[in-house]
């Protein structure tokens, strides 16, 4: 995903001499290919991410396009409230990009585990928030974000995370969800890098009798909100999947739509990570098995509610 | 050496203009009860001599593209901001009848949404960052514009102040000038007893930075370093502008209550009394 975004980065830079690309002191490994091709529009600005997000406003307030570049919450937390008022509120062309969101660095505990941000970002005025499933949404997230101008945020993965979509076909609209499986009675509807475990959960379901949807939806703000409601509409089981805590994420986002349904309406259920729960050192799939968000774990919830279901309506 | 490129019929009286500046604040806080007329009063002679004499600026095309950039940081002080820009005409000395007031323009601390102002300042210590930002736009761009940056000397206890003068400093950007309003006296003290800036001159030199002192009251001085940037080729400057809370008025001169209270009608009186009579 890290290399996706810099190939397709590059692609960009090269198309447009106004891309500008700031980093804290991160990036080893990844960022050399851009440092190298475009020394004159990459800055290190050192370990430093509250001047890196006010410089970013400043070049963006001057006719950029600016991309920031840090792990986990370094990017997005720890400078916040320049990531607020310099760039959000001015609606300066910054594109803040987060690596190893959700607990892709697991066993390095709590300090590096990105799982709030979205919480504070998707509510901020012009905020784009972009959590893409894998290689290829990652590509089209970053274009889309470019193009559109404006504040973003760019959550993305670790590194070596399956390519989920034919790059040669794979088409976005900004803001769309992404169809991965047509949406059933059951569908997940799933943000950012845990999609590889959804789509296996769906597959895990299959073989056992279980059709179930799985929509892909890298665009946390702006919502599909139509998907939304026509997935609510046609399915009894919807379930939010992300690497994220349940509150105030996609799951949220999607429960402020699905709260607003007249019945009938799907039954919503939330999952993602535990707050108050990172006290136990584990790697991002011992993690993820912990808090329920593994494809054995999301299947097996959805065995249970399917059974429930089956229950409600022997007894009536 | 760059010199001054506004037009001289586009020059004001600088002490005609500062005097302004006091008595529409004056005026705008006294009509709504506001806050910070000390700070405001304390910079009201670093804003008449850039506006009055030395930026490159076009009122009438605020959003020109090599206009020099300034960022007010000290937020609070948008009284005399939005005097400043009313009184070289970025909009009418009207919309100052209209300071705070229910659905107008002009907040409380300055905002980007009054024609002039680049910046929505009011959280301390997020300026130099953006100008910094901006000075190394120009630099990619290659534009002779200039970035202008007021902080106050209380937001300089902020850890991003320091972050950016590491930057700006590592970076050599000369295209970057910092103008400290340093009144000695921030929100509930005196800086010497809260936190201590002294060595100042020497933390912003350790940083890379050239450093001027001036008396940020006297016009002649601040006009003839700010008409003489860069203050060292391949560095980025600072004046440190010592200057007296509340200046101007003798009540309110050195008084850490007048970053606070605003004048009551007789306190207006004599406050605009004194301002005339430094003719």
């Amino acid at each position: 995903m890290r290399n996706a975004f810099v190939d397709e980065l590059c692609r960009i830079a090269r198309e447009r001499k106004d891309v500008v690309l700031l980093t804290g002191d991160l990036g080893f490994s990844v960022l050399e290919k851009f440092a190298e091709e475009f020394p004159e529009r990459y800055f290190n600005v050192g370990i430093a991410e509250q001047n890196m997000a006010g410089m970013a406003a400043g070049l963006a307030l001057s006719g950029l396009t600016v991309v920031t570049y840090s792990i986990a919450n370094f990017a997005i937390v720890r400078c916040l409230e320049q990531v607020r008022n310099d760039i959000c509120y001015h609606g300066g062309a910054v594109i803040v990009v987060s690596v190893g969101t959700g607990v892709a660095y697991g066993s390095q505990g709590y300090t590096h585990h990105g799982i709030e941000d979205m919480a504070f970002t998707r509510v901020l005025p012009n905020m784009a928030v972009i959590a893409p499933g894998d290689p290829v949404e990652t590509r089209h997230g970053l274009r889309a974000l470019v193009e559109r101008g404006g504040p973003g945020s760019l959550r993305l993965g670790r590194g070596g995370e399956p390519v989920l979509h034919d790059p040669e076909t794979f088409r976005w609209t900004f803001g769309k969800a992404v169809p991965l499986i047509a949406p059933q009675s059951v569908t997940f509807l799933s943000t950012g890098v845990i999609l590889g475990e959804v789509l296996a959960a769906a597959d895990l379901l299959q073989r056992q009798g279980i059709a179930a949807g799985v929509l892909s939806m890298p665009s946390v703000e702006p919502l599909d909100v139509e998907a939304v409601i026509a997935a609510a509409r046609h399915a009894r089981l919807l379930i939010t999947v992300e690497e994220h805590v349940r509150e105030g994420g996609f799951g949220g986002a999607v429960a402020e739509i699905v709260a607003g349904l007249p019945a009938p309406r799907a039954r919503l259920i939330r999952t993602g990570i535990a707050r108050n729960t990172a006290k136990i050192v584990g790697d991002q799939a011992f993690l993820r098995r912990t808090n329920g968000i593994d494809a054995a774990s999301l299947a097996a919830l959805v065995e249970g509610e399917m059974a429930a279901f089956v229950a409600v309506e022997n007894n009536t | 050496m760059n010199s001054c490129a506004s037009p001289s019929d586009n020059r004001v009286d600088t002490a005609d203009l500062a005097r302004r500046i006091r008595k529409d604040v004056l005026r705008m806080v006294h009509r709504t009860r506001a806050s910070h007329v000390g700070s405001c009063f304390s910079m009201a002679d670093m804003m008449a001599v850039l506006y009055g004499r030395c930026l490159r600026i076009d009122p009438l095309h605020p959003d020109a593209a090599d206009r020099d950039r300034v960022v007010v940081s000290k937020g609070h002080a948008a009284a005399a901001v939005y005097a400043t820009l009313a009184n070289r005409g970025f909009f009418p000395l009207e919309w100052l009848d209209h300071y705070t007031e229910n659905g107008g323009l002009l907040a409380g601390h300055a905002s980007h949404n009054v024609p002039g102002i680049e910046l929505s300042t009011g959280s301390l210590g997020h300026g130099l960052s953006v100008g910094t930002g901006m000075a190394l736009a120009a630099r990619v761009q290659q534009s002779e514009r200039r970035t202008f940056v007021v902080l106050s000397d209380g937001e300089c206890d902020e850890g991003s102040i320091w972050e950016a003068a590491l930057f700006a400093g590592h970076h050599g950007l000369d295209n970057l000038t910092v103008l400290v309003d340093y009144n000695k006296i921030q929100s509930f003290g005196r800086v010497a007893d809260i936190l201590r800036l002294e060595p100042f001159a020497d933390k912003w030199r350790s940083f890379g930075w050239a450093v001027r002192e001036v008396d940020g009251h006297d016009h002649a001085a601040l006009a003839e370093t700010l008409e003489s940037l860069p203050l060292s080729a391949g560095q980025p400057g600072v004046l440190l502008c010592h200057t007296v809370k509340g200046k101007g008025v003798s009540f309110m001169e050195d008084q850490m209550v007048w970053h606070y209270k605003s004048p009551n009608d007789e306190q207006l009186a004599q406050a605009l009394r004194e301002l005339e009579n430094a003719r």
